[in-house]
């Protein structure tokens, strides 16, 4: 059995999930910002709780420190904020810093590729302004940041060793991964229909359109079902279609896989928990999730995930 | 200040350093000089960004103390080799193999039966009463008796075949991956001067390296595990210990990871513990074990020293190295060569005046404006006086440090360093230089054909150290018998 130092696989594991964060976070943001430009969402209802800025706050669990020092969700602000605010430890910026960092450490495991890939997205992402990154076009942004993410995955997935440093590093990717996924369907539920429009309409039709486009799904959307866009059928595909690599069920997956190739007594709990998680997903139904409220089936989802990193944590990446 | 002579490493002419003029150069410059010539303006403008934009992906960097925000820095990197020749090379490898074969039979002897200075040849307070001297090692046999495993030997040169070595660096010398990767660089950027030239490669170092801390385990030990120790991510040359570790397959550790159980020193790994056989440390004394040395340090690993004492892990290179890389000391070492290995010293020491003694302390406070004055135990550039290039009251003030404790501090003459052209503003320009070689101990001694040298970058400046704004150049060992353009 090939052993790492405890540090270095925590190192790795936050690595990939840090990266892998920014990248979601792009799509959160890309997420708000097509609904934003949705015709109907009159302008009176922007900066307002409930509005897909505020949205955005919720889900990334950042309402808190935003609200201390703004008292408005502007798009600028929670741009701003989401983005280049070194401050706000789950900005696009911070992440990317930590990652580089946690990279840094890492060095000697890291192929030059993966490396280059990380370190001269930092360079970039460092010396960008607020106004340099508004005159690029969010947009823009955004998508660098989708493809700075792949160009490091595929680094990683096309040079790195078959060894225990890569199953720890997709460990982290698949874990963050699930936790996006579900934190991206549920800005769904944060973001209020103005009490004029009703559920079923066009514009909740489109907010979910911009929800599949947001993780790369419209098009796929289409291919799987072939017909128009459902409420039901969207939560389905992001929840329980093991053949979309960003839903639920697919990374638990992948995180189970990555589980058994690490191995070893010390991570029996971890498989256990990881194999209940795969269990709900492998057999649960969609109609269930609505009856049961799809936020309330996300919730619980985050947080037995959450107990999942917190039993990989104490069993592999921390010394005794 | 008088206008000094300088040995111009290219033009060999003896000259103040300015542009070169259209003048002979030495044979081991013809294809340097021929290359630069054909090498516009744009093209070495090009060049330079290349390299710069090459280290900076690589994330080459070091930390720079007492800087504000950016304290990750690259040093600056001349284009422009510095070529020595075979027979340059010999006198050089010959003179630092002997150095260290005498400086660590000099350590052997301090920490056993101490015969130098029972014969007389170092005072006893020199030695014992050194902080860096560690009574916890005597009578401790380590393994081979090696305790430098390591060593860069600073070296100046003032002449033709003059070369004086400036100090020994003992504990945990630093620079040989600006040595590879400068080479990796230039080899990138001008591959035909390499195809046309034969020029020694270093890139074995590591290797050699690994070779020599296998070497060194415990008795018993078939298949060691050796580890590098860094103190952490925020040490000035932590970028060098990631690319040894990496160069040399071995994992990279900091304290935290390492625990001691009976006498044998142990990794927290996924799995569990794994033993560590053999620790290339990079920490100094004081920090490597909080029970024995420095007890609030958090880089060391607690009991480290016991079992380190208990031959339960080997160190390199050794506890207790740093009483010889100390400045006074450093002046009884072509005493240690005759001593010890019976022969006359190859490269000589520059003349040094300890300002403990009564008549050296009068003579360097009447000549401050024409020396070099450092602490004993200082490194880096920092802390020092350059008595023809400081200004009266700068002289005033470190007059008044010295005369706190005059034993704690060296003087030395401000030497004529040779020059090697360099880009600079107004073109190539004659530059100072210094070279540390690195010599590797172990079952065999070895010096890797090459270096690192460093320049200063400033006109007349012969400070040459990184944190004091150098720069580096790769270092090019011609062989016998090199091809002429």
């Amino acid at each position: 059995m090939t052993t790492i130092l405890s540090r270095s696989a925590d190192h790795l594991y936050w690595m990939a999930r840090q990266v892998e964060r920014a990248e979601n976070t792009a799509r959160i943001l890309d997420v708000s910002n097509r609904m934003a430009l949705l015709p109907a969402m009159g302008t009176n209802r922007v900066e307002a709780e409930g509005s897909e800025w505020d949205a955005v706050l919720q889900i990334t669990g950042g309402a808190e420190l935003f609200y201390e020092r703004v008292p408005k969700a502007t798009p600028q602000a929670v741009i701003r904020f989401m983005t280049l605010d070194a401050e706000n430890p789950s900005s696009i910026y911070s992440t990317i810093r930590a990652a580089r960092e946690n990279a840094r450490a890492e060095r000697v495991a890291l192929t030059t590729e993966m490396w280059e890939a990380l370190n001269s997205t930092w360079l970039e992402l460092s010396s960008l302004t607020p106004a340099r990154l508004a005159s690029r076009g969010h947009r823009n942004f955004f998508d660098w940041i989708k493809e700075r993410s792949h160009l490091f995955r595929g680094a990683a997935v096309a040079t790195m060793l078959r060894d225990e440093r890569y199953h720890f590093l997709r460990l982290g990717t698949f874990m963050e991964r699930a936790d996006n996924t579900a934190r991206i369907l549920d800005v769904k539920y944060h973001i209020l229909l103005p009490d004029e429009v009703e559920v079923g309409s066009a514009l909740d039709y489109m907010q979910w359109g911009a929800l599949l486009r947001s993780v790369s799904a419209y098009r796929t959307y289409h291919h799987a079902y072939k017909e128009t866009i459902t409420p039901a059928h969207v939560a389905e595909m992001l929840i329980f279609n093991d053949a979309f690599p960003r839903s639920l069920h697919s990374c638990v997956n992948d995180t189970l896989e990555m589980l058994d190739a690490i191995g070893g007594p010390r991570g029996a709990e971890a498989r256990r928990l990881a194999g209940e998680l795969h269990a709900r997903l492998h057999f649960g139904k969609i109609e269930a999730v609505f009856a049961h409220g799809l936020h309330e089936f996300l919730t619980d989802f985050i947080t037995s995930n959450n107990a999942l990193g917190n039993e990989i944590q104490s069993a592999y990446l921390v010394a005794e | 200040m008088d206008e000094k002579q300088f040995f111009d490493e290219m033009t060999g002419a003896s000259g103040a350093g300015g542009p070169y003029a259209e003048t002979e150069v030495r044979e081991a410059y013809c294809a340097v000089r021929a290359w630069l010539d054909s090498l516009g303006p744009r093209q070495s403008n090009a060049k330079r960004k290349e390299a710069e934009t090459l280290f900076r992906r690589m994330g080459i960097t070091f930390l720079v103390y007492g800087t504000g925000e950016s304290t990750e820095r690259l040093i600056p990197f001349d284009i422009i080799p510095r070529v020595l020749t075979a027979r340059e090379w010999s006198l050089i490898e010959s003179g630092c193999l002997q150095r260290v074969r005498a400086i660590n039979a000099f350590l052997a002897d301090i920490y056993h039966d101490q015969n130098i200075v029972k014969a007389g040849i170092v005072p006893a307070a020199q030695v014992f009463g050194n902080p860096r001297y560690r009574p916890e090692m005597i009578g401790i046999d380590i393994p081979g008796n090696t305790y430098v495993h390591i060593t860069g030997i600073d070296l100046v040169r003032t002449g033709e075949s003059e070369f004086h070595v400036l100090e020994d660096n003992l504990r945990n010398p630093s620079g040989v991956s600006y040595m590879l990767e400068n080479r990796e660089v230039m080899m990138r950027l001008f591959p035909e001067l390499f195809a046309g030239n034969r020029i020694a490669p270093v890139s074995d170092y590591p290797a050699s390296l690994l070779r020599n801390l296998q070497a060194v385990a415990p008795a018993g030990v078939e298949r060691p595990t050796v580890a590098l120790l860094t103190p952490g991510i925020y040490n000035s040359a932590y970028f060098e210990h990631v690319f040894l570790a990496d160069e040399m397959g071995i994992e990279l550790v900091e304290g935290k990871d390492l625990f001691v159980r009976g006498d044998r020193v142990f990794m927290h790994t996924t799995h569990g513990p794994v033993r560590v056989d053999v620790i290339y440390r990079r920490i100094d004394d004081d920090y490597l074990d909080p029970l024995a040395f420095l007890p609030d340090s958090l880089l060391g690993v607690p009991g480290l020293l016991s079992a380190y004492r208990a031959g339960g892990v080997t160190l390199a290179n050794a506890i207790g190295t740093g009483v010889a890389d100390d400045k006074a000391i450093y002046t009884y070492v072509p005493e240690m060569i005759r001593f010890y290995l019976g022969e006359e010293p190859i490269l000589s020491n520059v003349p040094t005046y300890a300002l403990g003694k009564d008549e050296d302390r009068a003579y360097v406070l009447e000549h401050l404006d024409e020396l070099v004055v450092k602490e004993v135990g200082g490194a880096g550039g920092y802390g020092m006086l350059v008595g023809p290039a400081a200004t009266a009251e700068e002289i005033a003030a470190y007059r008044e440090r010295i005369l706190g404790d005059p034993a704690n501090f060296i003087a030395q003459p401000t030497l004529a360093l040779s020059t090697c052209p360099t880009f600079a503003d107004s073109g190539v320009a004659p530059r100072h230089v210094d070279l540390r070689p690195f010599v590797l101990s172990g079952t065999t001694q070895t010096v890797v054909p090459g270096g690192l040298t460093r320049v200063a970058l400033r006109d007349g400046s012969l400070v040459v150290n990184s944190s004091q704004g150098g720069g580096t150049k790769d270092t090019w060992v011609l062989r016998e018998g090199a091809a002429r353009p």
